[in-house]
C-alpha cells in the first residue's frame, strides 16, 4: 500500500515549468530520496505536497485519500508533516513550547480560551519525548532564538515529529550541518526509517545511500531517473545529470 | 517575573477598589471621574493589546469600534431602549458584525498593509458617524436619559457606574490574560512569530486572527457603551484615527503583550495629560518629547520599568 502517491503533477511559474508531469509513489515502509541540482524544483514539489503552493494540475493522494485540494491544515490533520530547507521555527518560544504547539495541532481543538496551555501535561510530555528522540532534551527550556544552527535543524525535525505524522517530507535536513552533526542526524533518520515513510530531499550522497530505499532524480522539473540507489548510481542519465558532479 | 507582575495587578486593583472610599476622605472625589476615564481607556487598550501584543496585528482603526459601541448605545437610548443589558447585547452584536466584515477583508493583508486597511475602515466608520444627522452629525449628541439596570439607576453615575467600569476592566483584564496563555493565545503568538510555520503546523491562522479581531472589537465596543454612560455624550471624534493612535501609544508605552501594560499605559497617559494640562496650556509640546524619551529608554514599556529583572515580556 502506498502512503503517498503523486500523479502527473504540473506547476509553472510563468514560463518556468518547475514541475513537469511528476509521478511517483512512496510505500508505507519506504524512504524515497529526491535529488537534483539547485533550482531543479525539489522545494517547490515539497511545497505542493504540503499545500503551501497549489499544483496547476495532477493529484496528490495520502493513504489513498485525495488531498490535492485540501488546505495546509487539513493535510496536517490527514497526517502530513514537513521540515523546511531554511529553518523555520518560532523564535520567541522556548524549545519545548515550539514542540508542544506542534503536538497541540493534533490533540483536539485549539479553540480553547481559558486553560493555560503551558500546563497541559500531555502536550508537554509528547514534546519532551520528541525532544529526547532528536537529542534536544537538555535545551528544552532555552529560547529557540538562542539555539545553534545544528540545534535548530534538530528542532525543525522535532516540530515535524511532535505532530505524529503518517508521512514526513524532509527538505534538506542536513543543510549546513558539520560532518559529525550530519552523521548523528543520519542515524536518527535511519531509526525512523521503516516505521515512518519519508520523502527526503538531500544533496549529501552518503546520507542518501544510507537512508533511501528508492531515489528519483529531478532535473528542470522533470524526473529523469528513478530506482534503487545502486540502479540510479549506475544510470548514465542520472550520472550525467547530477551524480557526475559530486561523485568522486 | 510572573509573580512580581501579579503582585502589581493585585496592588492596582486594590487601589481601584479602595479609591471610591478613600478619595472622598481626602476631599478629592472629583478624581473618580478621571479614574473612570483611565479605566475606560485601559479596557479598550487591553483589547487592542490582544491584537498588537499577542497577535502582531497593528490596527490603526481600533477606536472605530469604541465609536460603534458608543453610537449603538446612544441610538438605542434615543429610541427608548433603556436596559443596559439589552444595550450591551446590541453593542456586542453590532461591533461583532462590523468586525466580521472588516476583519475578513483586512486579514487578507498583514504588516503595514493591515495598518492601512484598518485605518481606511476606521475612517469609513468615522465618516459614517458624522453623517448621522438625526444623531448630531459632526457635533455629536448629548444624551438626556441614560441606561438603567432593569429600571434602577445604579449604573448611571457615582460609585455604581464606577464599580461597573471597574468590574468590566477586571473581567477584560482577566479574560485577555487567560486567552493569551490558552491554546488559542499560543496559536495567535505563533502566527505573530512565524505565520508560515504556524500554518504548516496545522493552524489556519486567518481564522484565529479573525476571532481575536472579533473579541477585541467587541470589548472596545463595550468600553464605548460605558463611555456613553460616563460622558452622557457621544461624538464621531470617539472613532477618529487619532484616538486609534492614542490607543497604540497606550499599549506600546505600557508594554506590549504584558499582564498590566495596558492599564499602566492608560493611567500614565491620563495622569500626564491632566498634570501637564494643569501646568501649561501648550502641554502637548512637552507630551511629544516625553513619549519619545519613554519609548527610547523603556523599551519594554512601563510594566518593564516596574519589573526590575526582566528584559522583555512578550512571551509569557
Ligand atoms: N515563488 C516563485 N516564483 C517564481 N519562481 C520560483 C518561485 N519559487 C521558486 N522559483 C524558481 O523555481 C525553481 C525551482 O526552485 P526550487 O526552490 O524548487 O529548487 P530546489 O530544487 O529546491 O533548489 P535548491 O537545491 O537550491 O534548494 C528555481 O528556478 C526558482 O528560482
Ligand atoms: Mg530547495
Amino acid at each position: 500500500m502506498n502512503t503517498l502517491e503523486i500523479q502527473r503533477l504540473n506547476k509553472s511559474f510563468g514560463a518556468l515549468n518547475v514541475s513537469q508531469d511528476i509521478s511517483f509513489s512512496v510505500a508505507h515502509d519506504e524512504c524515497h530520496a529526491l535529488i537534483g541540482p539547485n533550482g531543479a524544483g525539489k522545494t517547490t514539489l515539497i511545497h505542493q505536497i504540503s499545500g503551501v503552493l497549489r499544483a496547476d494540475s495532477g493529484d496528490i493522494l495520502l493513504d489513498g485519500k485525495n488531498i490535492t485540494h485540501a488546505s495546509v491544515s487539513q493535510r496536517v490533520q490527514a497526517g502530513l508533516g514537513r521540515t523546511f530547507q531554511i529553518t523555520s521555527i518560532l523564535p520567541s518560544f522556548s524549545v519545548l513550547e515550539n514542540t508542544a504547539i506542534a503536538a497541540q495541532a493534533k490533540s483536539g481543538s485549539s479553540m480553547r480560551f481559558w486553560r493555560d496551555a503551558a500546563l497541559e501535561t500531555d502536550l508537554n510530555e509528547t514534546a519532551q519525548a520528541t525532544l529526547e528522540r532528536v537529542g534536544l532534551a537538555d535545551r528544552a527550556d532555552s529560547l529557540a532564538a538562542d539555539l545553534s544552527h545544528g540545534e535548530l535543524r534538530l528542532l525543525e525535525l522535532a516540530i515535524a515529529l511532535a505532530a505524529k505524522p503518517k508521512f514526513l517530507l524532509l527538505d534538506e535536513p542536513m543543510a549546513g550541518l558539520g560532518r559529525t552533526e550530519s552523521a548523528a542526524l543520519v542515524t536518527l533518520l535511519s531509526n525512523l526509517r521503516g516505521s515512518l515513510p519519508m520523502l527526503l530531499v538531500e544533496h549529501d550522497m552518503n546520507a542518501i545511500f544510507q537512508l533511501a530505499d528508492k531515489v528519483s532524480v529531478l532535473v528542470d522539473g522533470a524526473i529523469v531517473a528513478s530506482g534503487t540507489p545502486d540502479e540510479v548510481r549506475a544510470d548514465p542519465i542520472a550520472r550525467s545529470a547530477y551524480l557526475g558532479q559530486g561523485a568522486a | 517575573m510572573t509573580d512580581r507582575s501579579l503582585i502589581l495587578s493585585g496592588v492596582l486593583f486594590a487601589l481601584l477598589l479602595a479609591a471610591p472610599v478613600l478619595l472622598p476622605l481626602i476631599g478629592e472625589s472629583y478624581l473618580l471621574g478621571l479614574i473612570i476615564k483611565a479605566m475606560l481607556l485601559a479596557i479598550a487598550a487591553i483589547s487592542l493589546d490582544l491584537l498588537i501584543g499577542h497577535g502582531g496585528m497593528v490596527s490603526l482603526g481600533h477606536a472605530a469600534f469604541v465609536g460603534i459601541g458608543a453610537y449603538t448605545a446612544a441610538i438605542g437610548l434615543e429610541n427608548g431602549v433603556e436596559n443596559i443589558l439589552v444595550l450591551l447585547a446590541m453593542t456586542l452584536a453590532m461591533t461583532g458584525l462590523v468586525a466580521l466584515v472588516t476583519g475578513i477583508l483586512a486579514l487578507r493583508t498583514s504588516g503595514v498593509y493591515f495598518l492601512m486597511i484598518t485605518l481606511a475602515f476606521g475612517q469609513m466608520i468615522y465618516f459614517t458617524l458624522t453623517s448621522l444627522a438625526a444623531y448630531g452629525g459632526d457635533d455629536g449628541l448629548t444624551l438626556w436619559s441614560l441606561a438603567t439596570l432593569f429600571g434602577s439607576d445604579v449604573v448611571q453615575s457615582g460609585s455604581g457606574l464606577y464599580f461597573v467600569v471597574l468590574g468590566t476592566l477586571f473581567v477584560t483584564w482577566l479574560g485577555i490574560y487567560r486567552i493569551s496563555r490558552s491554546r488559542f493565545g499560543r496559536v495567535l503568538r505563533a502566527a505573530r512569530d512565524n505565520p508560515e510555520r504556524a500554518e504548516v503546523m496545522g493552524y489556519p491562522i486567518t481564522r484565529y486572527r479573525l476571532i481575536a479581531y472579533l473579541i477585541a472589537a467587541m470589548i472596545a465596543g463595550v468600553s464605548g457603551l460605558l463611555l456613553v454612560q460616563h460622558a452622557e455624550f457621544v461624538s464621531p471624534a470617539l472613532a477618529a484615527w487619532q484616538r486609534s493612535g492614542d490607543l497604540i501609544v497606550v499599549v506600546v508605552l505600557g508594554g506590549l503583550g504584558t499582564r498590566n501594560g495596558a492599564i499602566l499605559g492608560a493611567f500614565f497617559i491620563v495622569i500626564v495629560e491632566e498634570v501637564l494640562g494643569a501646568i501649561i496650556h501648550e502641554w502637548r509640546l512637552i507630551y511629544g518629547p516625553l513619549l519619545v524619551l519613554m519609548v527610547l529608554f523603556a523599551k519594554g514599556g512601563l510594566s518593564d520599568l516596574l519589573d526590575f529583572k526582566s528584559s522583555r515580556g512578550t512571551a509569557p
